[in-house]
């Protein structure tokens, strides 16, 4: 024991503490120099990914919804506006109770329990400096009171957003559409959406203009960059890429026009499109019963939902555009012209009218069937509207030619207008029937086709083309943007058609005395003034089949008959007769008579674009 | 053994001491403290408030407490080895029932300071050991029997701070404990067998891993799965390691500038004053603001291990190599940590990082190396 005390043990201690030092010292040195490789590793060969990240980290990009354009009539008037949306949000961090700044806020605007629960549940969820939504879509009055009291409200911030507002709504609804919050099925819509449609709520066009333009009337977000701490709350903007409102759109449209006409049309099922001869321009189309857009601005109620999709009217239907309903008598210009210029008649060839006629053992009986019309020429039969006329010509022209000049009238065809669930119509082939009935085409089904029945189907827009063809002889097209941002968007002149002058005048001379002649169709809805003589074509389209039975017992008038099965009223006409400026087209669903209930409405409207001419000049 | 004025100034007079203090490391101490509080001051984007002038008051009181024990005699601090030993480990146990703070930060508040046991018992353990292996016989230390007194010495503190639970600093006492024995001498076959023990210990911690003699808490098996893999978790404890890598990262060669880290000036690095303050230094300074600071640390643990090594006096060098241990430990771990290189375990960045109680500790080992050297024998 004692040798461990030695002097000597002492300094081999010491020698071998020395020892060790230098060990440890190099072991601390190689890590030490692993540490500074590993710091190169980091700091000089990934530098740039580590910096990279680091930019990522710190900026966020923020969109700044864009103004959407407005939407104006023909002469600047606003249709469709963007208007403050008065909101409240709530910031916890600046507030120190806030189920207590909430309870005072009760007190000036409707805040029930439950709603304040749920706000109180989405600050809980959310960084104390993420504004939290109260309350959207106030009124002016609410949100003035709730700013007054501002100093008792800790937290609050009143703040104003944009929302879609439609003036004179219902009048303008089917045409211009409407704005809703953004749906899965609306991004669908486009390839790569933009991504301000991820903006919570933000609004797209749903229907109409609104959503045929959608991507005109949006603009394009501004985008800032914004540099953001870990948390997430902004520190600053570093950079603002500027983005653009959307463009304002003109239409054709005369606001006031288009009032009238919905209001004329009121308490009907029915629609009416009114449009420039010569420019194709569409200066009203409405469709009734209409709705109330501005409902579907901020996402429509369940029960207004329903109460629109199960009214049998269909308010939500453009019946202008997207009804198509047999044309009845009114395509009985295109078989004329089509013979014509087949030269299977001549203007003055003439035909014995006995009030039917008779296909093998079937018989066709012309709405006159007491007596027939007698012997008729074609403009007489125009005017009178004489079936059997018809059904002798078509017989001899045949379905492929009506239906060739029915489509140089603008029937059977889609046009291009930024409209919704716009209808192509139909005017059937034999191919046509072949391939959808898989039957062959009957001579019976030409003499249908031929007073517009069977399988034709036209819509109000389609026969207001037609008349304006019919009048102007120029392949005119419908059109319902005038100018976009202040651009023209308008077609200014469209070719002639390739029909002689000669067959447009007798045609034009017979739709002339339908409405003059006192033998005409029409001719309680004449207009007397001489400016502005009236020529036009009834129509009154069969939605039942007559039975045998009713033949013989008499057939029902329109008031027997459930209305259902009641015939559509359907008129065209344009005016002044010897220089054309309107054209006008009506389909009243269900509404009996054309002659008698639609001629008159034809006419009313007409008169009203011109008095609304006059009030400009002067 | 002496009397009160050889504790006070031995044999030497003041002036003699002044001049015999280790001033190259008393410079790079101070230089170390400087770029702390430097740093404390960038992250709270550009104000003394509320980390870099408290800081600066606690370094200059520690600096002074570093003087003042440099200044008296090694033997004195020798012979108040037992007790401060002994004091520590029942600050330790009195901290698990009084004291504030949950896990890795366990503190007794003492008013002026939150004092951490955790850091008193570091320097308190290698005094014990620094005194235990200067005073046995040395042909007997490396015998098993004379193992087992510093082995309860390194066992006990180690294993109330893991109790707290703090796995990090229970790993940094026991290292710095074993390294003073392996300083002292003993057999170096000691250590290789405890290495395959600590590798079992280690696979068996995993093995049981879900079976009801875990180990480990969850929490830290957590974040042990994490450094392995921190993309298992990149928002949650995957996030500070991912955070300070890219703050690494983006420093580069020269640094993004004094102040324009985006990574700490935007709060993207967590407890970015404490135990990530490295990165901050890092990405403001980059990649010669790092290896400056390396070299630094280096050069503090060379001088004081060649002092321990030309000091004649077995305790003084014990005590010192093993300190510089410590301190090597201390910065090793905390900038292998920020690096993804270790486990995040809650080690603070000597002297640089925020936090009193750390800084003092160090400043008095400091002291205690600056006596040991300055009482050296000499012939």
């Amino acid at each position: 024991m004692r040798k461990l005390f030695s002097e000597k043990n002492t300094e081999i201690g010491r020698k071998s503490v020395s020892r060790r030092i230098l060990l440890l010292g190099l072991g601390k040195m190689t890590l030490i120099g692993l540490l500074a490789w590993r710091m190169r590793k980091l700091q000089i060969e990934d530098s740039e990914k580590y910096r990279l990240q680091a930019e990522e980290n710190r900026i966020n990009m923020r969109l700044i919804p864009p103004e959407r354009g407005l939407i104006l009539d023909r002469r600047g008037r606003e249709l469709a506006i963007n208007v403050g949306n008065y909101k409240l949000v709530i910031t916890s961090e600046k507030t120190r109770n806030p189920k207590k700044t909430l309870g005072k806020l009760a007190e000036l605007i409707n805040l029930d329990d439950e709603e304040i629960d749920k706000i109180l549940k989405d600050i809980n969820k959310r960084s104390p400096f993420v504004p939290v939504t109260i309350a959207e879509h106030l009124s002016w009055e609410s949100f003035s009171k709730v700013v007054l009291n501002l100093p008792a409200l800790p937290g609050i911030t009143p703040e104003m957003g944009l929302t879609r507002y439609y003036k004179k709504a219902s009048s303008i609804a089917h045409v211009v559409g409407y704005v809703g919050p953004v749906s899965r099925k609306d991004l669908e819509r486009f390839e790569s959406p933009d991504p301000v449609l991820q903006i919570p709520k933000f609004q797209i066009g749903k229907t109409g203009v609104e959503r045929e333009l959608e991507e005109k009337l949006r603009g394009k977000a501004s985008l800032s960059k914004v540099e953001v701490n870990a948390a997430g709350r902004i520190i600053r903007e570093t950079e603002r890429i500027m983005g653009f409102s959307g463009a304002n759109l003109r239409l054709t449209l005369d606001n006031h026009l288009q009032e009238y006409c919905h209001q004329r049309l009121s308490g009907l099922s029915a629609s009416c499109v009114l449009m420039g001869v010569n420019s194709g321009q569409i200066i009203a189309l409405a469709s009734m019963p209409s709705f109330d857009p501005n409902k579907f601005v901020f996402g429509i109620s369940q029960k207004d939902w329903d109460s629109l999709l199960n009214n049998k009217l269909r308010p939500l239907s453009n019946k202008a555009v997207s009804g198509a309903y047999p044309p009845a008598s009114t395509l009985k210009m295109a078989v004329a012209i089509s013979a014509l210029e087949n030269g299977i008649i001549s203007k003055s060839d003439a035909f014995d009218c006995p009030g039917h006629f008779d296909l093998g053992n079937q018989r066709f009986h012309c709405w006159k069937k007491k007596g027939g019309h007698g012997r008729i020429d074609l403009k007489e039969a125009i005017s009178q509207s004489c079936d059997v006329f018809f059904w002798e010509v078509a017989r001899k022209v045949g379905i492929e030619n009506i239906r060739l000049t029915a489509k140089g009238l603008g029937l059977g065809t889609k046009f291009d207008l930024p409209l919704s669930s716009i209808t192509k119509g139909l005017i059937p082939s034999k191919e046509w029937k072949r391939k959808k009935l898989d039957q062959n085409w009957r001579v019976g089904d030409t003499l249908n086709a031929a007073v517009g029945q069977g399988f034709t189907l036209a819509s109000p827009l389609q026969l207001v083309v037609m008349t304006s063809r019919i009048a102007s002889g120029r392949a005119v097209r419908p059109q319902l943007v005038k100018s976009i941002n202040g651009k023209s968007k308008i077609q200014t002149s469209f070719p002639e058609l390739n029909y002689s002058r000669d067959s447009l005048s007798i045609i034009r001379d017979g739709m002339f005395l339908s409405v003059n002649n006192s033998k005409g169709t029409a001719f309680k809805s004449r207009i007397k003034d001489e400016t502005q003589i009236m020529a036009g074509k009834t129509g009154t389209s069969q939605v039942r089949r007559i039975s045998l039975e009713e033949r013989e017992t008499g057939v029902l008038s329109n008031d027997q008959l459930p209305w259902e099965q009641r015939d559509h009223a359907i008129f065209v006409a344009y005016a002044p007769y010897k220089n054309p400026k309107y054209a006008v087209s009506i389909i009243i669903e269900h509404g009996g008579s054309g002659a008698q209930v639609a001629a008159p409405i034809g006419r009313d409207i007409l008169l009203k674009a011109f008095d609304s001419d006059k009030k400009l000049i002067v | 053994m002496f009397s009160f004025k050889n504790i006070v100034d031995g044999n030497l007079s003041y002036l003699k001491k002044f001049f015999l203090f280790h001033w190259p490391l008393a410079v790079l101490t101070l230089a170390t403290g400087a770029f702390g509080i430097l740093m404390l001051y960038s992250v709270a984007g550009g104000s003394m408030l509320p980390w870099a002038e408290p800081q600066l008051m606690r370094f200059v009181v520690g600096f002074g407490v570093m003087a003042i024990i440099s200044f008296i005699h090694i033997d004195f601090w020798r012979s108040l080895t037992i007790p401060l030993y002994f004091s520590s480990l029942l600050l330790l146990i009195a901290v698990m029932f009084y004291g504030e703070g949950t896990g890795a930060q366990r503190w007794i508040d003492l008013g002026f300071i939150r004092l951490q046991p955790s850091e008193i018992v570091k320097v308190t353990l290698v005094m014990a050991l620094a005194l235990y292996y200067s005073t046995i016989p040395i042909l007997a230390q490396s015998r098993l029997l004379w193992l087992i007194p510093p082995v309860l010495l390194i066992c006990i503190p180690t294993f109330l701070v893991f109790s707290q639970p703090d796995l990090g600093t229970s790993l940094l006492i026991l290292t710095s404990g074993l390294a003073v024995m392996f300083l002292a001498g003993v057999s170096i076959w000691y250590f290789v067998l405890g290495a395959f023990a600590g590798i079992g210990l280690i696979s068996s911690v995993f093995m049981t891993r879900g079976t009801s003699w875990q180990f480990l808490t969850d929490y830290q098996l957590g974040r042990i799965d994490v450094y392995l893999n921190p993309s298992l978790d990149p928002l949650g404890a995957g996030y500070h390691i991912t955070q300070s890598k890219i703050a690494l990262g983006s420093g580069g060669l020269s640094g993004r500038g004094f102040m324009q880290g985006t990574q700490s000036q935007l709060d993207f690095l967590p407890e970015k004053h404490t135990d990530f303050i490295f990165t901050t230094l890092a990405e403001e300074f980059g990649y010669f603001g790092s290896v400056g600071l390396l070299t630094i640390y280096a050069l503090i643990v060379i001088f004081c291990l060649l002092s321990a090594a030309k000091n004649q006096d077995r305790f003084g060098a014990l005590l010192t190599s093993g300190l510089a241990v410590m301190f090597f430990l201390f910065f090793f771990v905390n900038m292998a940590m920020v690096m993804g290189l270790a486990p995040v375990v809650g080690v603070p960045l000597p002297l640089i990082s925020w936090g009193g109680s750390a800084m003092l500790v160090l400043l008095g080992a400091f002291g205690l190396i600056q006596s040991a050297h300055i009482h050296q024998p000499r012939n």
